[in-house]
């Protein structure tokens, strides 16, 4: 694939006084890829997503994000990414377009461009109604439907998504895929948890975490392969089942 | 008896404005492992805050060991076991501390019932001097499980206890329960998981607050109104949007490395669907008759 990589890490680690949370993970992620990042609870997922957001200074190794440096270019990094996950995105008590004119004008957005873009979106999504109504009234599934919309609203190289369909009714969690094809058809890369096995399936490529360290890095076909596995839920089994720290 | 029961039971929210349990009447038989399947916001936690009588119903009745919820509530709660979807043990009490401290509440001691919780606290009991606030998710959950079992309940309400666990431990948690089963103890478990419906031996399906079917799971997937096939091809995103293009398609949703689809009036369409295909330049398309999932039946239900 010729595509630009738009994240790199070489070696990259987090210790934490003598527990060492990320241990040396390597790997490549190129524009417009949807990249599952998996792992047992415990694993380390987290601790790397902050490092990669540029919330949390590396122990050691290298890694870019978007071109930029994770320990000299945090401010740059939060500027060209968008994150979300299930458990906070919105402000309950502002309106929808409250909620996007927010978060386009904490991303630096032009006023104009804000206005006519957040009318696109609403109508986008079928909420042109309910524009005005507070995200605490909407249904949770069109509350994460909206969050993922928010969250690469100012056109992001990279959005990181960490169990964004967590308790979604089966329905919505397939329109919300939907929304991340389009993203990843659109140029921006997808970087995103789950705990669902068949979203894993829906990735491009897959990276499996173990004891803080990728212990598989393929495609959902080529992993099924490499561990015999009919699905991905055994190939999950197979790596996660030793884990040490998996208590 | 059953050990749960419920009748016509309303709950709402905001005056009225927010319907979170419309009429929903089930009953739990004494030592059943019963599931409660649905996502978020489509009444599991309300449901089970009425049964353990922190909550009270707008109308209907339940009862809980044939006591009445509301007129019992001081009996129910020493008879129950109650594991809320949020962590609620003490975060500064050691995982120790948090145990016998639920043990003192109820009356009875760790030793009394240490058979009962044996196989998880060995699990966790490496840990014992730590403080409940520093476990790691699974530790916690497995503290809070001991907890609602250290007074030998007759009936435990487990509230999406694997919510946000990963695919390990959440079967060896749904190990842990059947071990419990053999145990006498009725279980009533909530969970979005739909995959851990075939778990349990029978199953509700909730949805904005309304029962949609309540059977064995088994009974569940044989009363799917329609034959279901499994069709996979190397272009998945394609396929499913060319699928849905053929006009006798009636449903068509991923599940994983496959799109599920039916077809209208109960046809049998899979040959014309090949075709169609055809003409949008899928050559490589493999389809098969296919057992549905309970999530199948639940997309189903929900139309």
């Amino acid at each position: 694939m010729e595509t630009a990589t738009v994240i790199s890490t070489e070696k990259l680690t987090k210790r934490f006084g003598d527990f060492t949370a990320v241990n040396e993970i390597t790997f490549d992620v190129h524009q417009g890829e949807i990249f599952g990042f998996l792992g047992a609870n415990g694993a380390g997922k987290t601790t790397a997503m902050r490092m990669l957001c540029g919330l949390s200074n590396p122990s050691s190794g290298k890694a870019t994000i978007a071109g930029f440096d994770v320990y000299r270019q945090t401010e740059k990094i939060k500027k060209n990414i968008g994150y979300m996950s299930q458990k906070f995105s919105l402000y309950e008590d502002l309106t929808i377009l409250e909620n996007i004119r927010f978060y386009g004008g904490i991303y630096g957005m032009n006023r104009k461009i804000i206005k006519t873009k957040s009318v696109e979106l609403v109508e986008q999504l079928g909420l042109k109604e309910e524009a005005s109504a507070l995200v605490r009234s909407l249904p949770l599934g069109w509350k994460q439907k909206l969050a993922f919309s928010v969250a690469i609203f100012h056109e992001p190289k990279i959005v990181f998504l960490d169990e964004p369909t967590g308790g979604v009714d089966p329905v919505t969690r397939r329109q919300f895929w939907d929304l991340i094809y389009a993203a990843a058809e659109r140029g921006i890369t997808v970087f995103v948890t789950t705990h669902y096995m068949d979203e894993a399936e829906y990735c491009n490529r897959i990276s499996m975490m173990v004891d803080g360290t990728i212990k598989a890095l393929d495609s959902p076909a080529n992993l099924k392969k490499q561990f015999g596995a009919n699905n991905m839920d055994e190939v999950f089994y197979q790596l996660a089942r030793g884990a040490k720290r998996n208590t | 008896m059953a050990d749960v029961i419920l009748k016509n039971i309303i709950k709402t929210y905001n005056k009225g404005e927010t319907h979170a349990v419309n009429d929903v009447s089930f009953a739990v038989e004494k030592g059943e492992l019963f599931g409660l399947i649905g996502p978020d916001g489509a009444g599991k936690t309300s449901i089970f805050r009425i049964l353990t009588t922190l909550l009270l119903a707008d109308s209907g009745t339940a009862t809980v060991n044939g006591f009445d919820v509301v007129k019992d509530y001081r009996t129910i709660r020493n008879q129950i076991g109650y594991m809320p979807g949020k962590f609620s043990l003490y975060q500064d009490l050691t995982v120790e501390e948090n145990l016998s401290f639920f043990a003192t509440v109820f009356n009875t001691t760790i030793e009394e019932n240490y058979d009962l919780i044996k196989d998880i606290y060995v699990q966790i009991e490496p840990f014992k001097t730590r403080r409940a606030g520093k476990l790691s998710g699974g530790m916690k959950q497995k503290l809070a499980l001991c907890c609602a079992l250290i007074h030998r309940p007759t009936v435990l309400f487990l509230d999406e206890p694997t919510t946000g666990v990963d695919a390990v431990s959440r079967k060896e948690f749904w190990e842990m329960l059947k071990r419990l089963k053999a145990q006498e103890i009725t279980i009533l478990v909530s969970t979005p998981y739909m995959d851990e419906a075939m778990l349990c031996e029978r199953i509700a399906l909730i949805q904005n607050g309304s029962l949609m079917s309540i059977d064995t799971p088994e009974n569940i997937i044989s009363h799917f109104p329609q034959k279901l096939y499994s069709v996979r091809s190397g272009q998945m995103s394609r396929l499913l949007t060319d699928i849905r293009q053929f006009p006798e398609t009636a449903s068509c949703f991923s599940f994983g490395d496959a799109h599920h689809v039916t077809f209208s009036e109960n046809k049998n369409l899979p040959h014309e669907l090949m075709t169609f295909l055809k003409t949008k330049n899928h050559y490589d398309v493999e389809t098969k008759e296919i057992t549905p999932t309970i999530e199948d039946c639940f997309i189903d239900l929900m139309k």
